[in-house]
């Protein structure tokens, strides 16, 4: 297989010997993982071990330095930027991402029901507390109708009710055949199948 | 199918945006007010006025090239906007070549419109207003490529609006140089030699902003 990302219509997440180096500093390497459909994996590990990278990377915003995966085709990634926009009320600028995603108008209320932000439709996202924001990021990727999520701490600045109802919306997710990666240090009410620790590669080698 | 849709929607989301924002009509005022001021700094002279005043006209349209460079592509690079569109598959250049034809459509109708308005300040009739329209017709696709292209290089730097500004007046020389030309007697030959040049910059625009915003994510 040809170094980076395979297309292919699979609907499995299976990376191999996965290598990333961002500003001349290794950040992991030799990573193998396979999650089929309906599986979780957790992502853990200190802070800068490379968590995000490596979301980004099988986002297909980083490139491998090596190893390859392959993924499903449509995928949706939840990180620290909100990418909505912030003047408008949250429903016209869902409406912007559902149009991309080809979905319609029940479907933006679909999701905003399911992050439990409904109530706000009509509120401009700039007047958002940041855990309305967090869930706004969650009815943006929950819109998308990908079948891989890939999570960069959803559960940032949610309040226990909140928390409990991301594990909903993550639980039906696998349950209809979707894969979710998720980075958290804050524990998610889903079970995972496996966990990804990753290691600064320092105390790696000192081990060796 | 599937990208024709998305780059629609895209260019849509922001024309709208630009319109809605008011930041369509900063060049405008700004193109407006530099007309309004040569007659009061030169004096009245219509001979004077209607010798220099395309010229004029077109270096106002180059400075209000300059007036929305910090605000064409780092919003959107910060807010993630660009991220979200490469997860569903659009690539750098597409975007890229989808904000030159919005910028262009929120950038170029305007300052025409605007310029008909200057026009007549400077006192410029039918022929020479008809040759001035036609360079800025010419010449503004890419005006709003260079902006696109330096706004993209410059996007997540400290300063980056003056250091745009630095380096997209330069780039605007030709462009100057032959719309300003257009005006004297030998205007033709001109206007081709700012389409040839204006067609390029349109045509480079999304491979070189593409590749900054594809080098800005590493």
């Amino acid at each position: 297989m040809s170094k980076g990302q395979s297309t292919g219509s699979d609907n499995r997440l299976l990376a191999e010997a996965l290598s990333c180096v961002r500003g001349e500093r290794l950040l992991f390497r030799g990573l193998d993982f396979l999650l089929e459909p309906g599986e979780a994996g957790l992502l853990t590990g200190p802070n800068g071990v490379g968590k995000s990278s490596l979301l980004r990377l099988l986002a297909g915003l980083l490139q491998p330095s090596a190893g390859s995966f392959i993924a499903p085709e449509k995928k949706a990634l939840c990180d620290d930027r909100l990418a909505l926009d912030e003047h408008l009320p949250f429903e016209q600028a869902l409406r912007f991402w559902a149009k991309l995603d080809g979905k319609g108008q029940a479907d933006v209320a679909a999701a905003m029901a399911h992050a439990g932000l409904g109530h706000l439709a009509e509120v401009p996202v700039r007047y958002f507390s940041t855990g309305q924001r967090q869930r706004a990021r969650l009815a943006r990727t929950y819109l998308t109708g990908a079948g891989l999520w890939l999570l960069d701490e959803p559960a940032n600045g949610l309040d226990t009710a909140s928390v409990d109802q991301l594990g909903v919306a993550l639980q039906s997710h696998l349950d209809g055949g979707g894969i979710i990666l998720a980075a958290s240090h804050i524990p998610l009410p889903i079970a995972f199948d496996f966990t990804l620790k990753l290691e600064p590669l320092e105390d790696l080698e000192a081990c060796l | 199918m599937f990208v024709m849709n998305s780059i629609a929607t895209i260019i849509w989301r922001d024309v709208r945006q630009s319109y809605a924002s008011g930041g369509t009509w900063l060049p405008v005022i700004f193109y407006l007010s530099a007309a309004t001021l040569f007659p009061f700094a030169v004096g009245p002279d219509r001979a004077l006025l209607l010798q220099t005043g395309g010229g004029i006209l077109w270096i106002a349209a180059l400075l209000a090239t300059l007036l929305p460079l910090d605000r064409l592509i780092q919003p959107d690079l910060e807010n993630g906007v660009y991220d979200q569109m490469i997860v569903r598959g659009l690539s750098d250049e597409m975007i890229a070549a989808a904000r030159l034809v919005s910028h262009w459509l929120a950038f170029g109708p305007p300052l025409l419109l605007a310029a008909v308005l200057a026009s007549g300040l400077m006192g410029l009739d039918g022929a020479a207003l008809g040759t001035l329209l036609a360079s800025l017709a010419i010449a503004t696709p890419a005006l709003a490529g260079l902006a696109v292209m330096i706004a993209a290089l410059t996007a997540g730097m400290k300063g980056a609006g003056a250091l745009g500004g630095l380096l997209l007046v330069p780039l605007a020389i030709p462009l100057l140089i032959f719309g300003a030309g257009s005006l004297s007697a030998q205007g033709s030959s001109a206007l081709a030699f700012l389409a040839a040049i204006s067609l390029l910059l349109v045509a480079i625009t999304p491979f070189a902003a593409g590749a900054a915003l594809s080098a800005v994510r590493e």
